[in-house]
């Protein structure tokens, strides 16, 4: 029972954080209709750039995490002016290898500077975990939970509350009429990316202090991502939340209860899964019948 | 392209999208080598009609028989080689296959070449590829494309994409040719021309399902016409008498125009 | 033209004859392979217009079956209940090894053309990373990062006759050639056929197709098992010439290796994936003449592909075909809107 909780507790720190990268590319994905494979190097990205400040620029750890998160943001928007923009209207195969030429080419850019060896992230919390009753957390851990928590009702907020956040509702449920209706989409367009990538760094920087930072952590990141917005349902960010947490108790108790080495598989064994399901709600057919 | 007398059935026919009713029990029914016309405002329920008849939607309720075969649930590709054949409102062509090529992949069902029989090289396959390209070349000459016959079909002026269209549906041998809207957005020389092709189809046997808003065209060739309106059928008959039904006048004119008469 | 392509042969052949460095031998064996597995990728990613992204899962597990049949094993499927199965023939192998690409496809295509565009990209992606990880974890099948090895070559041997051990390289250049040959000219008769044109249909239009009778799901189906079948038989040639396997072989990346090699060369045609693998086989060579870290490999990668997206978005073999017209035929050129073929 204990281990259980444990397992819980553990989830629902991990889930915070997917939650993160879920709604980061749910907005992207649904959006723009972008299949973002750099949604992952954004995630290794964040980590760096921790890395980068914290261990050899020496700033103080609560500063270089909003940096890490504003540099995610205008790599995003950078990536979406320069590669994406000129792309718009052409098919998805098109957009998909550009996505994949940048993926390697940022991936590859992070081992050049850093070189392939792990590194690791010192954190200003005390070693000695939180204890309360059976389980114990580390105050990395609870405060990466905490900040998650607090990103995730911000970015709630925003698309909920304010101008922007509408005009990119109104972008997803149907393009045209808000174009017509005075939205401008390049705007959007590039807001979203913007957005969705500086939440994947905000994952990444995060995380990487509790494990550790490798050029190719992204690539799973990238394709959990995916089966949590499936999960989730397209350009839902409670969806996608709710995706996060669930994909990481999936995890963590198939982990601790069936095998550890599947861990990574559960995510997508789950895809393929609710896809054999439930197709129809998720059908994107390329030609509509009027 | 000769095929044997078609007779479709449809009875009790009901289509919904969520909570609208597109279809209420619709019936009706082609007889073999009759012209039928639906028509109706837009929103009437015609194309859901093609829609479900052909298997691209599931019916709510309702019996869809092609010569007592049951057609409900069945994949449109299975439709088709049953011998009923549609055109779509929107044109729809393989745009970036030459004229010649859109109505090669078209006479698909004219050829059972097996897989294994290609991967062979069998001359069985060499033979019967002689055979089709004939058939597509007799196919433009019928339906007068036949200078297009190289040039990709995204090059293609309206009248004649739609044109195209036909040519397709024709080379997978249909009994029953269901065109949705053929003559919408040409001009009158278009349109007459196509009068003259449906009855040259006609005299190949077809039965034709014909949906049209032009009015000169659906009462010059159809034999039979039914009238939806709001998903269902407010009228059904001869030309003359549709003409002058105060039902079919108030559907597309409204009250106004009916009082005014 | 069909001089022309006996030149090319007869060039091919010729190879070992005089190309006395096996150094370059072994990329263009290697290179060969992987143009196998490209035009492998092109009838499903090209012809037919399905973004499968999980192709390297047919290569894998054409490389491990044909690799554990030939080297035998034992598994418990049940903690009491062992299975094992002794050393077979190579051939037997290989065989065994196509037969399992070709039969996951059949089984992926049915699950994943449940849906399509962005979904199914997904769907495929999953299932690589699933096959990737089971090889990976499975240690007592597969040997897990420590690696089938020792695998056998295969050898020809009729008494008094033949007796070719496939393991020496001119051998194998022969080999390889062969088998692309084979699988060039099977997918050639496809393409040219009524099978090939309802793929190209459920490309471009596919309820049209289905309106005039193209059974969709079938022929979906029919393009991954064949797609699967030839890249496993790509993934079986690799087994028995590098002779070790081991779980990297389901990388991601080598998925994006093909998918350079296919849209670069032009997808959709017969000559793009041969013309973008000799391309992206040979530059790593390349490159590494000029001692640049695989690193800036990777990077110029990256970016030529996007330039390649960018400036020939159909790719090399119609862009070229197109300025090789536009040269010796202005008049047909300005015509032509564009060409596919």
């Amino acid at each position: 029972m204990e281990q259980l909780l444990q397992h819980g507790v553990n989830a629902l720190v991990l889930g915070g954080t997917y939650a993160l990268l879920g709604i980061g590319l749910t907005l992207i994905f649904g959006i723009m209709r972008v299949v973002n494979f750099t949604h992952g190097e954004l995630y290794s990205f964040g980590a760096y750039m921790m890395f980068l400040w914290v261990m050899q620029a020496g700033v103080n750890f609560f500063l270089a995490l909003p940096l890490a998160v504003l540099l995610g943001l205008l790599l995003g928007a950078g990536i979406e002016l320069l590669l994406l923009r000129r792309l718009r209207g052409a098919d998805i195969d098109t957009t998909m290898l550009v996505m994949i030429g940048a993926w390697i080419a940022l991936q590859n850019f992070e081992q050049l500077c850093w070189s392939g060896v792990a590194k690791s992230i010192a954190t200003p919390f005390p070693a000695a975990p939180l204890v309360l009753g059976p389980v114990a957390v580390s105050w990395n851990r609870l405060f990466v939970f905490i900040v998650a928590i607090a990103l995730i009702a911000a970015t709630q907020a925003l698309v909920k509350g304010t101008r922007l956040g509408k005009a990119m509702r109104a972008t997803f449920q149907d393009r045209d009429t808000a174009a017509l209706m005075g939205v401008d989409i390049a705007l959007i367009h590039t807001a979203t990316f913007a957005l969705g990538s500086a939440l994947a760094a905000a994952a990444g920087a995060l995380l990487g202090p509790v494990f550790v930072v490798y050029p190719t952590m992204g690539d799973l990141a990238s394709l959990k991502a995916f089966a949590i917005v499936i999960l989730g349902g397209l350009g839902s960010i409670p969806g996608a939340a709710a995706g996060g947490f669930i994909l990481a108790f999936i995890e963590e108790l198939g982990a601790g209860y069936i095998s550890s080495g599947y861990r990574d598989a559960m995510g997508f064994l789950l895809i393929i899964v609710i896809l054999l399901v439930r197709p129809t709600g998720l059908v994107a057919q390329r030609e509509r019948i009027s | 392209m000769t095929g044997a007398p078609a007779e479709l059935a449809v009875d009790g026919l009901t289509v919904r999208f969520g909570g609208l009713t597109a279809l209420d029990a619709v019936a009706f029914e082609v007889r073999a080598g009759e012209v039928l016309s639906l028509i109706g405002p837009n929103g009437a329920g015609k194309t859901s009609a093609f829609n479900a008849i052909t298997g691209y939607i599931v019916p709510a309720a309702g019996e869809i028989r092609y010569r007592g075969t049951r057609l409900n649930g069945l994949k449109p590709s299975a439709v088709a080689a049953l011998g009923l054949v549609r055109t779509f409102q929107k044109t729809s062509v393989f745009a970036g296959q030459t004229v010649h090529d859109n109505v090669l992949i078209g006479a698909h069902l004219r050829s059972r070449q097996r897989p294994l029989a290609i991967l062979s090289g069998l001359p069985s396959v060499a033979r019967e590829e002689r055979e089709l390209r004939q058939c597509a070349r007799d196919i433009l000459d019928f339906v007068g494309l036949s200078a297009r016959s190289a040039e990709i079909a995204a090059a293609l002026p309206y009248g004649e994409l739609r044109l195209l269209e036909v040519a397709i549906a024709l080379a997978a041998r249909p009994r029953l040719l269901l065109l949705d809207e053929p003559v919408s957005g040409m001009n009158p020389v278009e349109t007459r021309s196509f009068m003259g092709l449906l009855a040259r189809i006609r005299e190949q046997s077809v039965a034709v399902l014909l949906v049209e808003h032009d009015m000169n065209m659906v009462m010059g060739v159809s034999d039979r016409i039914v009238c939806l309106n709001h998903g269902r059928i407010i009228a059904s008959g001869a030309p003359a008498e549709i003409q002058s039904n105060p039902d079919v006048i108030r559907a597309y004119l409204g009250e106004r125009f009916m009082r005014r008469r | 033209m069909p001089i022309l392509s006996f030149a090319w042969l007869a060039l091919l052949f010729s190879v070992p004859l005089w190309m006395a460095d096996l150094y370059v031998l072994h990329v263009l064996i290697v290179t060969g392979i992987f143009i196998i597995a490209a035009m492998s990728l092109n009838l499903l990613l090209g012809y037919t217009g399905q973004l499968s992204l999980g192709h390297v899962a047919f290569f894998g597990i054409g490389a491990y079956v044909s690799s554990l049949v030939s080297l035998g094993c034992q598994v418990h499927l049940l903690p009491h209940w062992q299975v094992s199965l002794a050393a077979q023939p190579v051939w037997v192998g290989m065989l065994s090894g196509v037969a399992a690409a070709g039969l996951s496809g059949f089984l992926i295509g049915k699950i994943a053309f449940k849906v399509r565009g962005a979904y199914f990209v997904i769907v495929t992606v999953s299932f690589a990373e699933v096959v990737h990880l089971v090889a990976l974890n499975w240690v007592e099948l597969t040997q897990g990062p420590m690696a089938l090895n020792n695998i056998r070559p295969l050898t020809l041997s009729i008494p008094f006759l033949v007796d070719i051990s496939f393991a020496r390289k001119p051998a194998s250049y022969y080999l390889v050639l062969t088998v692309a040959l084979v699988a060039y000219v099977l997918i050639r008769r496809l393409v040219r056929s009524r099978a090939g044109r309802a793929m190209v249909a459920l490309r471009e239009n596919e309820p049209l197709a289905a309106s005039v009778g193209v059974d969709v799901t079938r022929y979906l189906v029919l393009a991954t098992v064949l797609s699967a079948a030839i890249a496993g038989a790509a993934g079986v040639l690799y087994a028995h010439y590098v002779r070790i396997v081991d779980p990297d072989i389901f990388l991601f990346i080598y998925t994006v290796i093909m998918v350079i090699m296919v849209i670069s060369g032009g997808k959709g045609t017969l000559a793009g994936p041969i013309v973008g693998g000799l391309i992206f086989g040979l530059l790593p060579e390349v490159l590494r003449a000029f001692a640049i870290k695989p690193e800036v490999q990777w990077v110029i990668y990256g970016v030529l592909m996007v330039l390649i997206v960018y400036f020939l978005p159909e790719g090399i073999v119609p862009a070229a075909r197109s300025a090789w017209l536009a040269l010796a035929r202005p008049a047909a050129w300005r015509n032509a809107p564009r060409l596919m073929r």
